[in-house]
């Protein structure tokens, strides 16, 4: 169920928004009809004993255990750290990201001194260094906000960079012969011009976060929703483990819905598909 | 500009031995001459290659003079081939970018309405036609009050209707402001039709430098519009028959 989740977090998304509004309420129906009938043969396996509750909870027992880990108030408690982990890590990474994308973006001197050590860097595992962020920075906050924050500033600054250094040189030009000044031509040309780009790695940066917080918590933590799935592991509380997977997947899907409504809201000026017209 | 030659005295565009290559290649302008009145409309033609765009880059300031002399107003606008407008700015924003002071909505406004755009002041560029973004870039040009206004093949892109019209409002535009033109056309009638001046570009230099004495509106039929079409293409290396 909760993989499920995650899977189709973007995709069916992404197919949401393709589909012709005309088609009928019945392609809904279908489009839901097979998740629908696994988790009904689940639930019947588990019933009838096939499947262990050792290895994974049925999905009445999830949404029950959801319900009372709700109740006592623990899955508020820890999704709240956890919230809070991958914000603020997101929140160095992007303001981390976007100082150097425009310091190596806007300047050649800094593309020599920046480019370079980060095309080196972002090819390195992140997770890799969860054992020397632990050695350096202990087991408190900081070793995790520390991974979201690295894992999450590559594809702001990559994509950033990226966007920056393919802004039409027609335009750029344009600005010239308008008199406009460096500084207004950054601002008025090259940031909007290179903030499609920005948000395309800021919804990268997302999902990684998501997944660097996952290991962190699960690494060490005495809070957090990886922590309470680590600490389920040693009472064999699959049902537990499983309300935290859901947890993750929903997370992983509303935050990704945030970008997509940035996106709708800053870049109002693509015409959309509907309005598109043939030039 | 010590010695100013009595052809160029009063002229607000001046070039004098212009010469421009990239690289170690040929020279693209070699030693141009050029002048153009207040006021005056210069169609400057030539085949593919032959310099046009590099010349009016230069007088546009785009390129450097390295070598010769380039006297132009301080004002000047450029429209090219395509509209160049900033796609995440509203049509009338895209008019008066980097203009400052009051009523900058309003004065976007008045020259949109100029331009037959007066219905798509808040529009986004991407949803205007070819034509239409034309005219918004002929605006943004316009809005500046430039002494010398150059265009690039400003229509070379567009369905020859559209062209006709353009034309038109070219025409109109020029009688109304009265700013020196530098127009760039591959299009010999074009240049008939709206021109003082036809020049033509070969390899750098002027090869041909012909006065259009006809009174407007100009029409196809004038027999005088037959014969220096029959000049131009001449010089343009292309027979009637
Ligand atoms: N940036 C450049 N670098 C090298 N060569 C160039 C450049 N711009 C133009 N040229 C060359 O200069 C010549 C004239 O180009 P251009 O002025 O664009 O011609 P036209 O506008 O008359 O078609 C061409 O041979 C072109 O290849
Ligand atoms: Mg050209």
């Amino acid at each position: 169920m909760s993989g499920t989740l995650i899977r189709t977090a973007s995709p069916v998304a992404e197919r949401g928004r393709g589909r012709p509004v005309w088609r009928p309420a019945l392609g809904v129906l279908t489009r839901y009809a097979s998740p629908v009938l696994l988790v009904l043969l689940w639930q019947a396996a588990c019933s009838a004993g096939l499947l262990s509750t050792r290895l994974v909870a049925s999905p009445v027992q999830i949404v029950a255990t959801g319900w009372a880990l709700t109740r006592d108030g623990t899955l508020q408690t820890n999704l709240l750290v956890s919230l809070a982990r991958a914000g603020a890590g997101l929140g160095i990474a992007f303001v981390a990201g976007v100082g150097l994308a425009l310091v190596s973006g806007l300047s050649r001197l800094g593309e020599d001194i920046v480019d370079a050590p980060m095309q080196i860097l972002r090819t390195l595992p992140a997770l890799a260094l969860v054992p020397l962020f632990i050695l350096w920075f202990g087991i408190g906050e900081t070793p995790k906000v520390a991974l979201v924050a690295l894992g999450s500033s590559f594809p702001i600054y990559l994509n950033l960079h990226k966007g920056i250094r393919s802004i039409d040189p027609k335009l750029l030009e344009m600005a010239r012969t308008l008199g406009l000044s460096r500084a207004r031509t950054i601002r008025d040309v090259i940031l909007p011009g290179a903030l499609p780009d920005l948000l395309v790695g800021l919804r990268f940066a997302v999902g990684i976060s998501w997944l660097m917080l996952v290991v962190a918590e699960q690494v060490n933590a005495d809070s957090g929703i990886g922590h309470m799935m680590m600490d389920a592991e040693d009472f064999l509380r699959t049902d537990i483990i499983l309300v935290g997977l859901a947890i993750y997947g929903l997370l992983g899907l509303a935050s990704d819905q945030i970008v997509r409504f940035l996106e709708t809201a800053l870049l109002s000026w693509r015409p959309s598909h509907r309005a598109a017209r043939s030039a | 500009m010590n010695a100013v030659a009595p052809l160029t005295q009063g002229a607000a565009v001046v070039v004098q031995g212009l010469t421009r290559r990239f690289g170690d290649g040929p020279a693209v302008l070699d030693r141009l001459d050029l002048a153009i009145a207040p006021g005056e409309f210069v169609a400057l033609l030539g085949h593919s290659g032959s310099g046009k765009s590099t010349l009016l880059r230069t007088l546009a300031g785009l390129d450097p003079v390295t070598e010769g002399s380039v006297t132009r107003p301080r004002d000047v606008s450029v429209v090219f081939q395509e509209s160049r407008l900033l796609p995440w700015k509203r049509v009338w924003q895209n008019i008066v970018l980097g203009q400052d002071g009051a009523n900058r909505r309003d004065r976007a406004a008045s020259v949109l309405e100029e331009v037959g755009l007066g219905h798509r002041v808040d529009a986004w560029p991407l949803t205007l036609s070819g034509g239409e973004a034309q005219r918004a870039a002929l605006a943004r040009a316009l809005v500046r009050e430039p002494a010398f206004l150059m265009l690039d093949e400003p229509f070379a892109a567009l369905d020859a209707l559209t062209r006709l019209k353009m034309q038109r409002l070219v025409s109109d535009l020029w009688t109304r402001h009265r700013c020196s033109v530098l127009l760039v056309t591959h299009d010999v009638d074009e240049a008939l039709l709206l021109a003082d001046r036809a020049v033509v570009l070969e390899r750098g230099r002027i090869r041909t430098n012909l006065p259009i004495p006809m009174e407007r509106p100009r029409r196809h039929a004038d027999p005088r519009f037959e014969h220096l079409r029959g000049v131009l293409l001449e010089s343009l290396g292309v027979h009637d028959d």
